[in-house]
């Protein structure tokens, strides 16, 4: 269970958000919204622990992240507003080495059939990725949520430069990731299209 | 605790307000009799004649020049230690006065150098350590300028002056032995281990002088930062002066 | 986490950085070439009297690999700050300053060694013995990592900073002195017979510090960036 105790986040001379309480169960998604600029970002790079609150604290399993620290870590993947993705290497590369570097077994035919089941076809999967488009780099990216077995996501816009199928994949998949008892706190300013009972909502006012 | 008490910068403000004219007088009156013990009541050095009088500002100089960057890196070090605000202030005040003393340190040796050495610079192990010194409080300053958000500029010159701190001692012993590797021993500072009661005590009042101005220059400076910071009103004369304002209408 | 993870860890980022090095030569040429021009500047300057150039060679030597080294620094994070790759590295559920000592490994293949493997060629410009290119070879084999260390704290501290390539040369190039020092000590003492054995250990002494203290000084200074 992830929880957010009271928390506050300011960036330079703006309050972002105080007094900020949410818990996540397992099973469950929280659905972060809001005008740009109202904290989403922050809020998940505090839930990852990347930004340490001004006040609060979160608490995975009744525990503080901060006295956690990397068996925190070993809990989570975290695809933030950047891809994490290397313009050098092909996407099976990316793949391989993003897991080989979170300490997550990946063999390469498992790479293969992530990139391929969230809609990349094999002949991309040995080019460089500084070819490929805008929505095909998000799509490497995201595929490493094929091949984690980490019980708590935390994604940062993952549906950005994604077409309407592509889309549809990943609300699947995690849709599956939270029928398996997972937990994941997404930033979005779409509809996520999953049961009602499985979202929470939390809109940041700004 | 008291201590807790005056670690907010609210509170800190009207105590350092308080603690700055206390220091402020009794460093001048310091200065003056170091000075005048200095330069009148100490012997004239049968070697070196009255050049050798400048010490008493280079010496005390160069050790508030390294005594202060020792205490901005243990500031710097509580802030990140215990993120506390206040630390990173004074860190952030220290820095100018101590490179103000480092670079007097460098001027009053040169000046000292040339009628002794016959030359306004060389490359003696404390002269080169000090200058390497300035480099890094210069260092210091400007990673705080550079960087924009506040809380980042505070922890990365903190960690900056942390590492610099293991530095100095490692410069110092370098520039030593380099010097024996190239020109055997050179010259030294100190006028020999005998030095004449009058020239330490005019000293030591000196070092306790440039201490007291450290204190109370520092202490305005955090007053300016808090001020700045906090983006408050000047506390507490505010009010008074407005209405006084209000009176006289 | 088992200690042998953190060594996949450790080993992956190398294997990256290297595989990535692999795809941009041209990266870890540039250094090269920055060296041999330096160093052949200072003959054209200062005059091809074989004495001078015996003189103000070791030190010339030392002072362009240093800055070689420098000029490298901006490469270890920049990149992977910029593609988020930096971000995923703080997240991983290993020490972060051990994965800093893989990474800086990596840029010390790739930037560092190179130098210490020409060195010897460009000390025959300068018209040094044997014995002494031997140990200019030896101290620059010890020195440019300690460099690297040293020099990712400054790179790791003024990440994503207006103005960070001169900024990090002015935070870095006071704390490389020792360094400097002992290296061209070395090869000084060498060719004046009295050989360079002292000031090599003082730079494996060094290099052992830096080893301890950077790694540790760069995390913090990551996390700080990365906030």
């Amino acid at each position: 269970m992830l929880q957010a105790v009271t928390l506050s986040c300011r960036r330079g001379e703006r309050r972002l958000f105080s007094d900020l309480n949410v818990k996540v169960e397992p099973g469950t998604l929280l659905a972060v919204v809001g005008e740009n600029g109202s904290g989403k970002t922050s809020l998940l790079r505090i839930f990852s622990s990347l930004l340490p609150p001004e006040e609060g604290s979160i608490l995975w399993d009744g525990e503080d992240i901060h006295q956690l620290k990397e068996l925190y870590s070993e809990q989570l993947t975290y695809i933030g507003h950047l891809n994490g993705i290397k313009d050098d290497l092909t996407p099976i590369e990316n793949v391989m080495s993003a897991m080989a570097l979170a300490g997550e077994v990946c063999s390469r035919t498992a790479a293969q059939e992530a990139l391929e089941a969230i809609g990349l076809k094999r002949l991309i999967h040995r080019l460089p990725s500084k070819v490929l488009s805008q929505g095909q780099k998000r799509r490497v990216a995201l595929a490493r949520l094929w091949v984690s077995t980490r019980p708590l996501w935390l994604l940062d816009e993952p549906f950005t430069s994604l077409d309407a199928a592509s889309t549809g994949v990943v609300t699947q998949r995690l849709h599956a990731h939270l029928q398996r008892g997972g937990l994941a706190v997404i930033v979005t300013h779409q509809e996520v299209e999953l049961p009602a009972e499985r979202v929470q909502r939390l809109r940041l006012a700004g | 605790m008291i201590w807790s008490k005056y670690s907010a910068p609210q509170a800190f403000y009207p105590l350092a307000g308080r603690l700055i004219p206390w220091f402020s007088v009794v460093a001048v009156a310091l200065i003056g009799v170091g000075l005048y013990m200095g330069f009148f009541v100490a012997p004239t050095d049968f070697q070196q004649g009255e050049a050798y009088r400048i010490i008493f500002v280079h010496v005390p100089a160069a050790w508030m020049s390294m005594f202060l960057y020792v205490v901005m890196a243990v500031w710097a070090g509580v802030g990140l230690g215990l993120n506390a605000r206040l630390s990173f202030m004074m860190a952030q005040a220290i820095a100018p006065t101590g490179a103000m003393f480092t670079f007097l340190a460098l001027l009053t040796g040169a000046m000292w150098g040339k009628p002794t050495w016959g030359a306004w610079w060389v490359w003696d192990a404390r002269l080169t350590s000090e200058l390497i010194l300035l480099f890094q409080y210069a260092g210091v300053m400007l990673l705080r300028t550079s960087i924009d958000d506040l809380r980042r500029a505070d922890r990365s010159s903190a960690v900056f002056s942390l590492v610099g701190v293991v530095n100095v001692p490692i410069i110092y012993f370098s520039v030593q032995w380099w010097n024996t590797l190239h020109q055997g021993a050179s010259v030294s500072m100190s006028t020999g281990s005998k030095m004449a009661a009058t020239m330490l005590t005019a000293m030591l009042l000196m070092t306790l002088a440039f201490w007291l101005y450290s204190v109370a220059v520092i202490l305005s400076r955090v007053r300016c930062i808090i001020v700045e910071r906090e983006s408050l009103p000047v506390w507490e004369e505010q009010p008074t002066v407005v209405q006084k304002v209000a009176e006289v209408r | 986490m088992s200690r042998s993870s953190m060594w996949e860890a450790v080993g992956g980022i190398v294997r990256r950085d290297l595989l990535l090095a692999m795809r941009r030569r041209s990266d870890a040429a540039m250094s090269v070439f920055f060296l041999v021009i330096v160093v052949s500047l200072f003959p054209l300057g200062v005059g091809p009297e074989p004495a001078v150039l015996r003189t103000i060679g070791p030190g010339v030597l030392w002072v362009a690999a240093l800055l070689a080294c420098l000029l490298s620094l901006a490469r270890v994070f920049t990149a992977d700050y910029v593609d988020g790759t930096l971000e995923q590295m703080v997240l991983v559920p290993q020490p972060l300053a051990v994965l800093v000592v893989g990474k800086v490994f990596a840029h010390w293949v790739i930037s560092g060694l190179p130098i210490v493997v020409l060195s010897p060629l460009l000390g025959l410009q300068f018209g040094l013995s044997g014995e002494s290119l031997g140990v200019l070879v030896m101290s620059l084999l010890l020195g440019t990592p300690t460099l690297s260390m040293i020099g990712t704290i400054g790179a790791a501290l003024v990440l994503g900073v207006r103005g960070s390539g001169l900024l990090v040369a002015l935070l870095v190039l006071p704390l490389y002195v020792p360094v400097l020092i002992f290296g061209a000590g070395a090869v000084t003492s060498s060719m004046a017979g009295i050989g360079g054995e002292a000031n090599l250990s003082l730079l494996g002494a060094c290099l052992v510090l830096s080893l301890f203290l950077a790694p540790w000084a760069t995390a913090v200074a990551l996390r700080i960036a990365l906030e």
